[in-house]
Order: C-alpha cells, then structure tokens, then sequence
C-alpha cells in the first residue's frame, strides 16, 4: 500500500494521461460516428458504401494492428504524426467511431418506420424528420450501447501503453518493476482508476436516459 | 338520374388522378396499369381481398411508394420525385394509416401542431388555437396534454386524423384506419369520418368497413391482385356486383 501512496504523483499524471485520451478520442469518436450513422442511412449508395466499408474493416481489425498502422505504418508513407498521444488518439477515434456508428445506426432502425413516414406525410423534409422525430426518438435506445463502447474505450486507451504513452497501465507497469514486492496493491491501484473514469459515466448515462424516457 | 350519369358529371373537376400506373415488389407485380380518377369532393372507398394491392395504392399517392411507371397527378400537377417539391405536395395530401403513427415522443397537442409550425411556419399560438379546434372536433380535447400511449387505439386514431386535417389538406387518403382498432373503438373513428365526407372532403379509404362504404362512399372500387376489377357506386357494388371475383369476395365477408 505504501507504493500507491508515496508514488500517487506519478498515479495522477499516469491517470491524467488516460482521461485525456478516453475523453478526446470519445468526444471525436462521438462526432464522427454520428456522421457515419447518417452516411449509412443517407439516400445514396455512395455514402452507404463508404461508410459500410469504413465501420467492417475497421471493427474487424485489431485495436493494437490499428495502433501499429498509425505508429509505424503511416511514417513510412511520409505521414509523420508527433510520437506519443496523437497517433494513440487517432487511432483510438478511428477504433471507437465504427463502434459508435453501429450503436447509433441501430438506435434509428429501433424507431418504426411509420414515424418517418408519418412525419414525411405532413411535409416534413428528410432532415427535419431526422432531427424532429427520429433522433429524439432514438436518444433513449442509443444510450447504454454507447455508453458500453465509452466505457471499452476508456479500458483500451491501455493500448497505447505499447506505443510510448505514458498512461495508466504504462505507470503500473513502471511503478511494478521499481516496487516489485507491491505489484498487487500497484495493479490494484491501477483498476481503481479506471473505475474512477467508468462507474461515474455508467452513472451519468442512467441519469440521461431517465431524463429523456416516455412511454411508447 | 342513372348512377352512371352521376358518375360522368363528377369527372368534370378530377383532384387526383392516376394514370398507367404500374409497382412491382421484386417480381411481384402489385399494381398492374391502375388508372383512377377521384374528384373533387368525392368519397372514394377501395375494398378487395388482402394483398390485392389496395394499401400499395393508397401509399403510392403521396409517394410513400414509388411507382415503376405511369403517372400520377394531384390537383393537375404530376408527382415530384424527391426533394422540397415533394415534401410540399405531401403537406397537402393528408394520410391516416393503419397504426396511427402518433409520434410517441410529443404530446397529443404538439402532434398535432408540428406540421403547422414546422412546415407551414404558423406561428406557435395560432398553430396551439387551431390544434385544440380539431381536438374538440374529433372529440379528444381534454386528451391534449398527454403522450399517444396513454390514449386508447380509437382516441389515436382521432387524433391522427386531426394531425392530418391541420395541414388543410386537398384530399386525405384512409390506409385501413380502422383495422388495428377493436371493434368497440372502430364506431368512434367511422363518424369521425363520415362526418368528413358530409363536410364534402375528398376521401380516397382502403377499408374493410362496408358500413362506412354504404353511408358515406359516392363510389367502390373493388381491387384484386393488383388491377380495378370493378367500379360503381356502392349500393350498385353491394347489390349487384358484376365480376366473379366481387361476388366471390362479398360472399365471403358477408356470411357471418
């Protein structure tokens, strides 16, 4: 225990690191999943296709292979990105967005199809239908499932560990090898952390979901 | 004067017309060259057995279907495809469906009013007056404040036909509006719209309601796999039916 407490400087700024990159890469990975969930719904093949290849090859593809792409593939094309958190947080936006936009895409496919085409029948045009009926609508359904990708988000911005971000899990590591005799209470540390990051968005989440709940 | 002058005289003032019309589901040919003229004022009601492409029909109206080929006009302007034109010409064909499709997230009241604000600019106080005018009509005003789930089916569906009259439409199309309904409830929703008819609102109704087809309807179009098989005025129809297929069909539903 004493480890924990005489190296708690290096757990906050271990710690700071993490939030950074969950808090950054969720908020990024928000937007653009959003626009992909729209492209994937939208009247054109063409945006449909895009974003269809988009989310299968990327949600199929290791988190660690993505890191790797952006670390050490991309500089060999003579894309150079600064070493550290930038890399860790594109790749983290790229992972997390194809989930997001399946969160979202099947939170509008939960509301029926008659409440667009109710909301079509009076006149509304397809972008007020989006914004006025279905989106509400589907705030609700969307809520825990992207609540579940935040949350493995913030758990795989451990990732990066490997890839010279000293967050988290690179602090445990580090603070293990120094204390070897309080790897547990290190470890330990460590989770309680993370949890600090997980429980209060699994609490926020449950609070905006009530505040948007009605009956169907 | 013959029913068949009656008839004649009516085609002077055409409001909807659908002409060579043809819609194939994959190879599901649902409506095969339908040409149908319904003018102003008219009380048409399209029965026929299930899957006999009445719905299609009704919906390919306002183009919530579209159409392989042939034309449709409304109020002599052909159907726009896409776009704000086609979102404007829907704002005047008013539609009831089947599962009332209330928009579960608002109140009765903004249900009612989201078309006049949002599309019809009204300004909010004009569309709320309005709005509890056609509550009161359909008999549902002290209903405004709640969400559709807490309404019974009949009150719903009220309230979706106030929801479509808002938007002063031309011609309102009745896609089955009372099969969902139990049948205590389909009463409440039938003179609601016999009412309509009376008040001399075009009325294009797939139903299954030969009451409603007797006292209101001017004319019956009897549909079977995908064509008009017949059309008359609704005494005529009942009375007299000319084609297998109708008479076939009216014994059935007429047994019990």
């Amino acid at each position: 225990m004493d480890a924990v407490i005489s190296e708690l400087p290096k757990f906050l700024s271990g710690f700071q690191m993490t939030l950074i990159l969950a808090v950054t890469s969720g908020v990024l990975s928000l937007i653009l999943g959003i626009i992909l969930a729209a492209m994937r719904v939208a009247p054109f093949s063409s945006l449909r296709g895009f974003a269809t290849i988009y989310v299968e090859t990327v949600r199929n593809t290791p988190l660690t292979l993505v890191f790797v792409f952006f670390v050490f593939v991309l500089p060999t094309l003579g894309i150079i990105l600064p070493l550290g958190k930038v890399p860790a947080i594109i790749a983290l936006t790229v992972y997390t967005s194809a989930f997001i936009c399946e969160a979202v895409r099947s939170g509008i496919n939960s509301v029926g199809i008659g409440q667009a085409e109710a909301a079509r029948a009076i006149g509304l045009r397809t972008s007020q239908t989006l914004s006025l009926v279905i989106i509400p609508q589907a705030v609700r359904t969307v809520i825990p499932p992207i609540i579940n990708v935040l949350i493995a988000l913030t758990k795989n911005t451990s990732v990066a560990a490997g890839f010279t971000v000293v967050e988290l899990t690179s602090t445990g590591r580090r603070l293990s090898l120094n204390h070897p005799d309080q790897v547990i209470p290190i470890l330990l540390g460590v989770a309680a952390f993370y949890l600090l990051i997980t429980i209060p968005a699994g609490l926020i989440a449950g609070a905006v979901e009530r505040k948007v709940v009605f009956a169907r | 004067m013959t029913e068949i002058e009656k008839v004649t005289e009516a085609t002077r003032d055409p409001l909807v017309v659908l002409d060579s019309v043809n819609k194939h589901f994959g190879d599901l040919h649902v409506l095969k060259d339908i040409n149908l003229t319904v003018n102003r004022g008219e009380v048409v009601v399209v029965i026929g057995p299930s899957g006999s492409g009445k719905s299609t029909l009704c919906r390919t109206i306002n183009r919530l279907e579209t159409i392989d080929s042939g034309s449709i006009y409304i109020d002599g302007k052909e159907l726009p495809s896409e776009g704000k034109a086609l979102a404007n010409l829907r704002a005047d064909v008013g539609m009831v469906f089947q599962s009332f499709n209330l928009f579960a997230h608002k109140t009765i009241l903004d249900n009612v009013t989201l078309g006049l604000i949002k599309v019809r600019k009204t300004p909010v106080s004009v569309a709320q007056a309005k709005a509890r005018v056609l509550l009161e009509r359909v008999g549902v005003a002290n209903q405004a404040a709640k969400l559709p789930a807490q309404l019974s089916g009949g009150q719903q569906q009220r309230v979706a036909i106030a929801r479509a009259l808002a938007m002063e439409p031309k011609v309102m199309l009745f896609d089955e509006p009372t099969s969902a309904l139990d049948p205590e409830m389909i009463n409440e929703v039938l003179d609601v719209m016999i009412a309509l008819a009376k008040g001399g609102m075009t009325m294009i109704v797939v139903t299954h309601e030969m009451g409603f087809a007797r006292k209101a309807g001017d004319r019956v179009v009897f549909m079977a796999d995908g064509q008009i098989v017949e059309e008359a005025t609704p005494e005529d129809f009942f009375t007299n039916p000319r084609s297998e297929r109708a008479k076939d069909f009216l014994a059935k539903i007429l047994e019990h």
